[in-house]
């Protein structure tokens, strides 16, 4: 086994009724590394999250931590901390009880929980708000209370379940960045979970993309980006442009009408495929045979680019440019070979979003008076 | 302005001067006076004559509290955690009990402990365990406090416990709490409203039943309730009397009532320094 591993789900499967919420997940988890579970809602990132903390327990499959075995510790004996979506601070202890607490129950010695609550709270930028009724707090401090509370512990593994989902756009910026520095400083490993692609790729060393129980594809964010497995990752980070191509054969496609030469192979002749381009691979050209002719449709400001709607023979494409057209405008459209991104049509990357909100509800009731 | 946002609360204003308001005020008249209206504080002496009446009252008051309380606390932690529909079919058979009226209630318990009773001893002489008193004991009238007021300590417990945010529990296990740390350190301190009223509403009935300990207590477990029924309706009439003890009874009552609230205030206070 891999030496720098800290955590190995292997084979993991979560059934809820007759709902399967994770099906099969394998993952590796590296020490000190940032790891971000990345999907839409329902879509198994929590209920792997749970697993780890030992909130969960999978059906079939196991959880290594360090190489031991952890199937059936219970959360008080891991040596994991959760931040937990809203915060779950306890509303009877002010900011220096709640942030002391792991400390307490290992029976510390005051003086030793004073200075290190201490440290903690100047970590969050907090000094000063002991005395503080937890209550009061606005969104953000109460917040960085939750990681305070969680890191006195001192965790190899930090666990974030969609922490700044809560949070205005600005503060959840701020607070990216803040986590990520919080991470080198302690040098301890932090798995995250969200739902928001651009957190995902500012913060994390490796993305985990999930959906439907499933994962989809991992590796480093640069790599999700431009290298989609499938049309659902695609769609998902970022927007993207994902049409019906024929592979007539290796490093030759047909799509938009058209025909580019690009660097995919090992497809069957005249194999079906998906193709993703990128809005912002789109080159705007003057419309002809060598190229793909729609007209424009809409155009929209965005800041640094144009967002522009092109339609060609009923397919819609985005494209993003510095330069403005018309609408009503003809156009042609191009792109290099190594930004066309093909991938095997696997038919079902939509399937039952509904089943997962089934599931994220039986997940969100699921009672464990067991463990209480 | 004021008087306007106040409208609304007059009939109950009324409503409550009329009949808490004038009666307290004449309990107050008649255990300060003698028959022929003069002022005496005698009644009130008198009371203390009555002492092991009041003490009995009390003893089989707290049983029955803390009963309820042993009872109900874990039912209620445990029913807040059930899925929404369990909790409903929970509620009702909680409440179902109450639609009926206390007294049929009590009588119906009366009677199945005086079947239980003839059944017990009919083997206990056999095991030569001689004869146990079921019905008209201390016992059955503690059995009657808490058959007829466990319903009002667990409603106030199951309140607060199903405010108790599920992962507020997971992140004290998270932060290494045992299920004992977080009994002690989680559920107890954000249960306590509920306990405290819990005890409050089973308390202060149990200490001035009076048909409980009559139906049930046969005739040694005379007490307070029946002290003063006896007094104000019964064959020894004496108003000013049975007013005193009423009185006695009433303020004992707020000053359990004020301990207990000093109780919780004190932990509030120390929560926010």
């Amino acid at each position: 086994m891999d030496s720098n591993l800290i955590i190995k789900l292997e084979n993991i499967e979560v059934i809820y009724g007759t709902v399967k919420v994770l099906k099969g997940i394998n993952l590796n988890i590296h020490d000190k590394e940032f790891i971000t579970l990345l999907g839409p809602s329902g879509c198994g990132k929590t209920t792997t999250l749970r697993i780890i903390g030992g909130f969960t327990e999978p059906q079939t499959g196991n959880v290594y931590f360090d190489n031991k075995k952890i199937n059936g510790v219970p959360p008080h004996l891991r040596q994991v901390n959760t931040i937990f979506q809203r915060y779950a601070l306890f509303p009877h202890l002010n900011v220096y009880e709640n942030v002391a607490f792991g400390l307490r129950l290992k029976k510390a010695k005051e003086n030793e929980i004073r200075t290190k609550v201490f440290e903690m709270l100047e970590l969050v930028n907090l000094s000063g708000f002991q005395p503080r009724d937890v209550n009061s707090l606005s969104g953000g401090q109460q917040q960085r209370v939750a990681i305070a509370r969680a890191l006195i512990n001192h965790p190899r593994v930090l666990l974030l379940d969609e922490p700044l989902g809560a949070l205005d756009l600005q503060l959840r910026k701020e607070m990216q960045v803040e986590l990520k520095k919080i991470q080198q400083r302690l040098n301890i490993t932090f798995v995250y979970v969200t739902h928001d692609q651009e957190e995902a790729l500012t913060m994390s060393d490796t993305i985990v993309v999930m959906n439907n129980g499933e994962i989809l594809q991992i590796g480093a964010p640069q790599d999700i980006y431009n290298e989609p497995a499938n049309a659902f990752v695609a769609k998902f980070i970022g927007d993207s442009n994902i049409i019906d191509g024929i592979m007539h054969r290796d490093y030759f496609i047909e799509f938009g009408g058209n025909y580019f030469d690009c660097i995919d192979g090992g497809f069957k002749p005249m194999e079906r495929v998906d193709v993703v381009i990128r809005p912002e691979d789109i080159i705007i050209e003057k419309p002809s045979e060598k190229n793909i002719i729609g007209t424009v449709e809409t155009v929209t400001f965005k800041g640094v680019h144009y967002e522009m709607t092109v339609d060609s023979f009923g397919v819609k494409w985005i494209v993003h440019s510095t330069t403005a057209l018309n609408p009503g405008e003809v156009t042609g459209m191009n792109v290099s070979p190594d930004n066309i991104h093909i991938m095997k049509k696997t038919g079902d990357e939509n399937e039952s979003y509904e089943i997962d909100e089934i599931s994220r509800m039986i997940n969100d009731e699921e009672v464990n008076i067991n463990d209480i | 302005m004021i008087f306007k946002s106040k409208l609304p609360a007059s009939p109950y204003i009324i409503w409550a001067a009329v009949f808490t308001l004038i009666p307290l005020l004449l309990v107050g008249y008649y255990a300060f006076t003698d028959s022929g209206g003069n002022f005496t504080i005698i009644n009130i002496s008198d009371v203390s004559k009555f002492g092991p009446v009041f003490i009995r009252s009390v003893l089989l008051g707290l049983i029955a509290t803390a009963v309820c309380l042993i009872l109900a606390y874990p039912f209620a932690f445990i029913m807040s955690r059930m899925n929404a529909g369990m909790q409903k079919i929970m509620m009702m058979l909680i409440l179902l009990p109450m639609w009926m009226n206390f007294i049929l209630r009590t009588y119906a318990l009366m009677t199945l402990l005086e079947k239980i009773d003839v059944f017990v001893n009919r083997f206990s002489g056999f095991a030569g365990l001689g004869h146990i008193q079921i019905i008209n004991s201390g016992g059955a009238v503690v059995m009657g406090m808490v058959y007829n007021y466990l319903p009002f300590m667990i409603l106030p417990l199951y309140t607060v416990m199903i405010k108790i945010d599920k992962s507020v529990i997971e992140a004290a296990q998270d932060l290494g709490a045992n299920t004992m740390g977080v009994v002690v350190k989680i559920v107890l301190p954000l249960s306590k409203p509920g306990i405290l009223s819990g005890i409050t509403m089973v308390f202060v009935p149990s200490v001035s039943t009076f048909v409980i300990s009559r139906m049930l207590g046969g005739g040694a477990n005379f007490l307070v309730g029946d002290l003063i029924e006896q007094l104000v309706l019964g064959t020894t009439y004496n108003l000013q009397l049975g007013s005193a003890i009423s009185f006695i009874l009433m303020i004992f009552i707020l000053l359990s009532m004020a301990l207990l609230n000093q109780f919780d205030a004190d932990e509030t206070e120390g929560m926010i320094v």
